[in-house]
């Protein structure tokens, strides 16, 4: 019933986790009503933007009211009159005969962007001296500049992983978005599968995950601490359907399952509460939203003043109807306690649930993307994987991977152990001036992938100098694929 | 088993991976009473395959051993028959998370070539989604539907013998995505985009020569695309080895300070140097490249229809 009719797409609807697109700028907000947005050193709201479709482009006009853009013909330069070099172009810094009192007297008049831009270029007076290229160069950075607009688009992987590999790499580990990508493929995810994840990539790696497997099959997430973090997964905003086999299990118990003294008697149970919240919400917390603004203290101050206010509302609220508060207040209570006991059990109950499943050693494969040394995750996870199926670790340093890989070899049970990471190099492509673009990120983490096998108990250590003979590739048969020509 | 779903035991008709060690492997089709030679010895179908769990070790005849894995398509892609030049996981993977495939996805796919883009984009689409594949090589076409037959996931793809170019991918309005591995791009974007949904969906073109990229984004900015993006993916793969590295005799070692500046005291922690003075070298971990790389498989251009 929310979806358009056939041909249109997704609308944007309140509540919904939205991300804002600005050239190569992204930013996950929450859509609300009279919610003050900042976005690239603009204010805004989104009331309007409730009721389009997801990939629409809006304007924003004054007052902070988005407005969606309509299709323009292209009317600047008019004359296409240019110049061939730059032989008599001098930088004397007057060349620009507005100045930047004209220019903020235009912004304030509420001026379009576009007719500020057109203005700039008719009161340059070396722009007809410019070569056609960089006619082209300074339109397009002048539009950057005074021409607002936005675009709102859909969540997904590929939308989220870049804009946390942009904005926040620090709380994914420096995990690029190729390498994310290379792990989903080695991990041969797909819908049906049982995975085990540990990350500590703020729920993103779950994410993606959770977007391969369609709501199909089942995912134990291991987490460190007392609860599992999914900042980044909420923001996908996946249906509810896909958190009903979505388990947890606490990573400190897992050596006392291995040896099967696992008992839930004594839970990491710390913050128990903050647990209960992220549990029934699944789908947006606030926690992910202030996780995404940290950085900008614009909007976490404004925040909090949100929250405080909304704080004021309720108190003068209680005020008024102070007859009934007691009683209302001591049924609450007591519901609460009850509520309490009840999510206790409830967890409980999860949690043995999520012990059988990992105890039938089974899964089908495992991802580790975490800041731990990766040896002792590895040696005990892939205990409950099933053998001939991929696993994945990710680390952003290439150090600790050489011990894991060796600590591997010596455990035995995986064949095909490959060390790798990629390189990923962004293009302009433009008549006459493509080239590769002058910077590239110059680290995305590395990757140790594998198969496991049925281990070989009886006679691992003749074995295991057997697989190290076979797997030691000998460097004539150092082969390069084959090159598309 | 199938490329979608895994299977515990090797079963008759199942197509399973025999590995013979590093980057040695070829598929094999299971069959009662067929035998396979390896460099280990013959390989007995039904006594040694059919009922043995996938990952076991096998030993051969010879009295070596080989592991046999359940297919993937990351394994089918590194030993499937070449019909054609095909694209590796590396491609593969940025590939699939940029058009956005998940469950249920609708992908339009040409050329089909050696099919190994096309098992990924199943395993990825299944079970909901489907593969409109156009290869216009007809023998190609018909050995594509083939395998897609004995791999369990004719179901999840259409193989069509035609020329996308001209007749295009045969279905117009339904696709979330799609992939164009052809020589001349900009002559099927047009084609691309009526298959593409309305409300729009994602594209991506894989050229090797620049050449091809700059006529394809003239093509896909003439036709309204959004978001043009020009990516290249390299894979650096290191060789994990323990390393030695010869202390140089300064004339120190009368001197008393046998590890000539090295601390060889406390636990030698992997990774870091470990002095043997009496050997006079140091030894420590190193993840060393390969002596050769593939520089440039392709260039993938991306975008959007909106």
């Amino acid at each position: 019933a929310m979806e358009a009719g056939p041909g249109l797409g997704p609308r944007i609807r309140e509540g919904d986790c939205a991300v804002l697109k600005r050239d190569d700028v992204f930013k996950a907000v929450p859509v609300l009503r009279r919610r003050k947005i900042i976005f690239e050193k603009q204010w805004f709201y989104l009331d309007n933007a409730i009721g389009h479709i997801y990939g629409t482009t809006f304007e924003v006009t004054s007052g902070g009211n988005l407005q969606p853009k309509q299709e323009v013909e292209e009317t600047t330069t008019e004359t296409k009159e240019a110049g061939t070099d730059n032989r008599n172009i001098v930088d004397d810094g007057k060349s620009q005969k507005l100045t930047h009192d004209d220019i903020k007297a235009l912004k304030d008049k509420g001026i379009k962007g576009q007719e500020i831009v057109q203005q700039l270029i008719e009161n340059s007076t070396t722009f007809r001296d410019k070569t056609e290229f960089a006619q082209d160069k300074y339109i397009k950075k002048k539009k950057k500049k005074y021409e607002a607009v936005i675009t709102i688009v859909k969540p997904s992987t590929r939308i989220l992983s870049t804009m946390y590999y942009a904005r926040e790499p620090g709380k994914i580990n420096h995990l690029r978005y190729d390498t994310l990508a290379q792990m989903l493929t080695l991990g041969n995810i797909r819908a049906g599968n049982k995975m085990i994840v540990m990350e500590t990539c703020a729920g993103l790696v779950l994410g993606a995950v959770m977007e391969r497997m369609g709501g199909y099959g089942s995912i134990i997430q291991m987490y460190p601490g007392g609860e599992p973090v999914r900042a980044a997964t909420s923001c996908f905003g996946f249906p509810k359907v896909f958190f009903d086999n979505l388990h947890e299990f606490p990573l400190s118990k897992v050596d006392s399952l291995l040896s099967g003294t696992f008992s839930t008697e004594t839970l990491p149970s710390e913050s128990e509460d903050n647990m209960l919240v992220e549990e029934e919400s699944n789908g947006m917390t606030d926690g992910k939203q202030t996780s995404l603004q940290e950085t900008e203290e614009e909007s976490t101050t404004e925040t909090a003043m949100e929250v405080k206010q909304a704080e004021e509302h309720e108190t003068m609220d209680i005020n008024t109807e102070d007859v009934e508060f007691k009683e209302n207040k001591e049924k609450e209570n007591k519901e609460n306690v009850r509520e309490k006991q009840r999510k206790q059990w409830e967890r409980r109950k999860k949690l043995i649930e999520t012990a059988t499943l990992l105890r039938e050693k089974n899964a089908d494969g495992l991802i580790v993307a975490s800041k731990f040394h990766p040896t002792p995750l590895l040696l005990s996870l892939l205990e409950f994987v099933a053998p001939s199926r991929p696993f994945v670790v990710y680390c952003q340093y290439k150090e600790p991977l050489l011990e894991c890989y060796a600590k591997l070899r010596e455990r035995g049970g995986v064949i095909n152990l490959k060390l790798s990471e990629t390189w990923l190099r962004n293009y302009q492509v433009l008549p006459d001036r493509s080239h590769p673009k002058l910077t590239m990120s110059g680290g995305g983490g590395y990757l140790l992938s594998g198969i496991t096998v049925v281990l070989d108990k009886g006679r691992s250590d003749s074995s295991n100098l057997e697989a190290l003979k076979m797997e030691e590739p000998s460097s004539k048969r150092c082969k390069v694929q084959d090159h598309h020509c | 088993m199938s490329f979608v779903e895994y299977g515990d035991t090797i079963k008759d008709g199942d197509t399973a991976i025999v590995f013979l060690g590093h980057e040695s492997m070829f598929p094999v089709k299971v069959q009662h009473g067929t035998v396979t030679q390896t460099k280990y010895g013959v390989i007995r179908h039904s006594t040694d395959l059919i009922g043995k769990k996938y990952g076991s070790k096998v030993t051969c005849s010879k009295g070596g051993w080989v592991f046999i894995l359940h297919p993937t398509p990351e394994l089918w892609t590194m030993n499937l028959p070449h019909r054609t030049q095909i694209l590796y996981s590396t491609d593969i993977s940025l590939i699939t998370m940029m058009l956005e495939l998940k469950p249920g996805s609708i992908v339009c796919e040409s050329g089909t070539g050696s099919g190994s883009l096309s098992h990924a984009l199943i395993r990825t689409v299944a079970p909901t989604g489907h593969l409109y594949t156009v290869e216009f090589h007809q023998q190609r076409a018909e050995k594509a539907r083939e395998e897609f037959r004995e791999h369990g996931v004719e179901h999840l793809v259409t193989v069509t013998n035609q020329d996308v170019c001209k007749n295009g991918f045969g279905v117009s309005n339904i696709a979330d995505a799609v992939f164009l591995d052809i020589p001349s791009p900009w002559e099927a974007i047009g084609h691309a985009k009526s298959a593409l949904k309305a409300e729009g969906g994602r594209i991506c073109s894989f050229s090797p020569c620049i050449e091809q990229v700059q006529r394809t984004c003239l093509a896909l900015e003439e036709y309204g695309f959004t978001e043009i993006n020009t990516l290249e993916i390299l894979l650096r793969v290191y060789n994990v080895r323990t390393i030695s590295l010869q202390i140089p005799d300064l004339g120190k070692a009368a001197e008393g300070n046998s590890s000539a500046g090295f601390d060889s005291s406390g636990p030698s922690q992997p990774g870091s140097p470990c002095a043997d003075a009496q050997a006079g070298t140091v030894q420590f971990k190193s993840g060393v490249p390969l002596r050769d790389m593939v520089g440039h498989t392709g260039y993938l251009t991306f975008a959007t229809k909106s």
